[in-house]
């Protein structure tokens, strides 16, 4: 009997705004300029805030640091596509997008000054703290996604962010089948950025996308321009209605690049020519964003200007209140290992300040 | 003699390693091209081509798992946790598959392969990169836990572990990396035996990792203050455990403290207190004492001094059990 095809497949890669600032207009995305400049506001703060800080780490007053420069296109427009009410579970190199769900500009300081206060959020903010075991958060946005369904919520949906690397952690795949079963409402969003640190994609999977894992797992999945603002948005706003109709999980790869360090303690020029970078500066996301601004007449140099001075004095402010330092416990640990009492810990913490006392330590 | 750090001495004995035996192979994150990101593999990929040191997808389960495969296939692989923070995820494979394979097959498949991971804090570090989980995989029968505290040991106990005929865990404490030199005479180590730093009589002190260093050190402070002989044993395997290197060094002191990184229940000295209990209770003049962490989630580095074991930590340990 001959062989039937049982099954064909197709795989669509979504571009609106071009790198010269030229825009699709049957594919521009429906947001207002408000949101439009709201947009633009974020990525930036995003991207001053990463530098101050990598200058801060120079200086000796961070610890290790992971920069998400280049990525700003990819990050942030996915979270004007979700609602406060929704949940956002994120890796660790989405700065603007954590800003934009409310955190505090002083967290990221706290946190890679080693405090975890810098992990607090407002009450009843529905964002993880970060996770730095690749992959490992992807199953917890299943869970909460259905979870949330199963207590009511009809139409709360989870974003749940992670770079290239975590595709080959056996978490992704058991989240995106998890998914693809439960009819999660969930949006897989990867930032393909090129580099796992030091390894590139091609030895991470032999497959030609990551989008295009999605069909295994019986999920639609796209490949985006993820240094495209509009493309990003628009694939993210599709998958979220897709959610939020009950239709289940996607998977988006956001195809972008890391300009910068993987973390403070990283070399990339021992794995990746100066070319790359060059090429890859072309396709800033922030300058292509600009121009598309500018030629909407909702943006100019005057406007720019403000807005950096704004934001610097912005980030300053936090940098001094960073500076100023903040009351904390020593024994606070003791206080969150578990949510009851126990004889054991609460002996080790009368050592520990007893201990405190005579040497003379402070937190 | 050049003086070499840990980084150094590892690196060194797994370019021999690789030149000697064509079946040893590296794998793990970043190993390859990048040369590690601690730089323990630095200049493999260039020496010995990327059939042999292979750049691995971010999958730590995948890495132990395939390892296996190649262990039984008869290749020697030492694959890298690039921290042990991250080898949590391969813990099933080790569990359920390196450990046993030896037992389920009655000796017919054997894993002989080595994993590398440093561990450990001091270094200022993100979430994850500071534990001292050692008790993790010396909780696991069938695995093999070696710990070197010097560039001295570090490579001969390399070498021990990739010549060993079953799985090795070989956690590296990255705070000893490069914080000291050493001139490395050739020196015999081996797995399951423990190495008495300072013969003495008065008072055993046994450590393992960067602990070791803090240890020497704060034997040598209080030693300004007063007289007293002190055994230093620096345990070297976590598992199998040398007892009897242990016992016999207690029977001779009557005293004991115990110096770990980990957190203090159930770990490495609550067994060694154990093991003296079992065999050496009757030659104690004093409780024996350990100086550990806190049975608390490892702080992130704005506190964690605080909650490491300090050097004072073990002088008043030390000068309370001698005193009792």
């Amino acid at each position: 009997m001959p062989l039937k095809s049982v099954e064909t497949f197709d795989l669509k890669r979504l571009e609106v705004l071009d790198e010269t600032g030229h825009v699709d207009e049957d594919l521009e995305p429906s947001l207002s300029p408000d949101q439009l400049v709201s947009l633009y506001e974020s990525m930036m703060l995003s991207r001053l805030m990463d530098a101050r800080m990598l200058n801060l780490q120079r200086q000796g007053r961070l610890g290790t640091l992971p920069v998400g420069t280049g990525q700003e296109g990819a990050f942030c427009p996915p979270v004007m596509a979700i609602r406060d009410s929704d949940w956002f579970v994120g890796a660790y190199r989405e700065l603007g997008a954590r800003l934009m769900r409310g955190e505090p500009l002083t967290n990221p300081l706290f946190l890679f000054n080693g405090h975890e206060e810098g992990n607090v959020i407002p009450d009843n903010d529905r964002t993880l703290p970060i996770s730095i075991v690749l992959a490992s958060q992807l199953p917890h946005a299943v869970g909460l996604a259905y979870g949330s369904r199963l207590r009511g919520e009809t139409g709360t949906v989870a974003l749940a962010m992670f770079g290239d690397g975590s595709s080959s952690e056996g978490d992704f795949h058991e989240a995106l089948n998890f998914a693809g079963v439960l009819n999660a409402p969930v949006i897989f969003f990867c930032q393909n950025n090129q580099f796992a640190i030091s390894t590139p994609k091609e030895f991470q999977t032999k497959s030609a996308t990551i989008a295009q894992k999605a069909i295994a797992y019986g999920m639609p999945g796209i490949q985006v321009d993820g240094n495209d603002p509009l493309a990003v948005y628009q694939a993210t706003k599709e998958a979220v209605d897709r959610a939020r109709n009950g239709e289940g999980p996607s998977l988006i790869e956001a195809v972008t690049f890391r300009m910068g360090v993987h973390t403070t303690a990283d070399d990339p020029t021992r794995y990746r020519e100066d070319d790359m970078v060059k090429e890859w500066e072309k396709k800033d996301p922030l300058i292509r964003f600009k121009i598309y601004l500018t030629k909407k007449e909702i943006w100019d140099d005057d406007r720019e200007e403000k807005l950096t001075a704004k934001i610097k004095a912005r980030i300053d402010e936090a940098v001094a209140e960073f500076e100023a330092g903040r009351k904390t416990t020593p024994d606070a640990p003791f206080d969150f290992v578990f949510g009851t009492r126990h004889g054991i810990i609460e002996d080790q913490r009368k050592a520990f300040l007893a201990r405190q006392g005579k040497e003379g330590h402070h937190g | 003699m050049a003086k070499i750090n840990m980084v150094q001495a590892l690196n060194t004995t797994l370019h021999r390693a690789m030149a000697t035996d064509d079946r040893v192979l590296v794998m793990g994150e970043d190993v390859g091209i990048n040369g590690g990101v601690f730089r323990v593999t630095d200049g493999l990929f260039e020496a010995f081509g990327r059939d042999r040191v292979i750049d691995a997808p971010v999958a730590e389960s995948g890495i132990l798992g395939v390892a296996i495969g190649m262990a039984v296939a008869g290749l020697k692989p030492v694959v890298e946790m690039q921290f042990s923070g991250f080898s949590y995820e391969m813990m099933h494979q080790m569990e359920g598959n390196a450990s046993r394979l030896r037992t389920r097959s009655r000796g017919q498949f054997t894993v002989p392969l080595v994993v590398r991971m440093p561990y450990g804090g001091g270094v200022r570090a993100l979430e994850h990169h500071s534990e001292s989980k050692e008790v993790f995989y010396s909780h696991t029968a069938g695995v093999k836990v070696v710990i070197p505290s010097s560039p001295t040991n570090a490579g001969p106990l390399l070498q021990a572990a990739i010549d060993d005929p079953d799985p090795v865990v070989f956690m590296e404490p990255k705070r000893s990396y490069r914080s000291f030199k050493e001139a490395v005479k050739e020196e015999q180590f081996s797995i399951g035996t423990a190495q008495v730093v300072e013969a003495g009589s008065d008072i055993t002190i046994i450590s393992w990792g960067a602990m070791m260093h803090d240890t020497l050190k704060a034997v040598a402070d209080l030693k300004k203050e007063r007289e007293f002989s002190p055994e230093i044993i620096d345990l070297l395997t976590i598992s199998p455990m040398d007892t009897a290197a242990i016992v016999a060094s207690v029977k001779k002191t009557g005293r004991c403290v115990v110096v770990q990184e980990a957190q203090q229940s159930f770990g490495p000295a609550s067994e060694i207190i154990a093991v003296i209990n079992d065999q050496a209770l009757m030659y104690l003049e004093a409780p024996v004492q350990r100086v550990t962490m806190y049975d608390v989630v490892m702080p992130l580095f704005a506190r964690e001094q605080l909650y490491l074991p300090s050097r004072a930590d073990i002088i008043q340990a030390v000068q309370k059990t001698l005193s009792f």
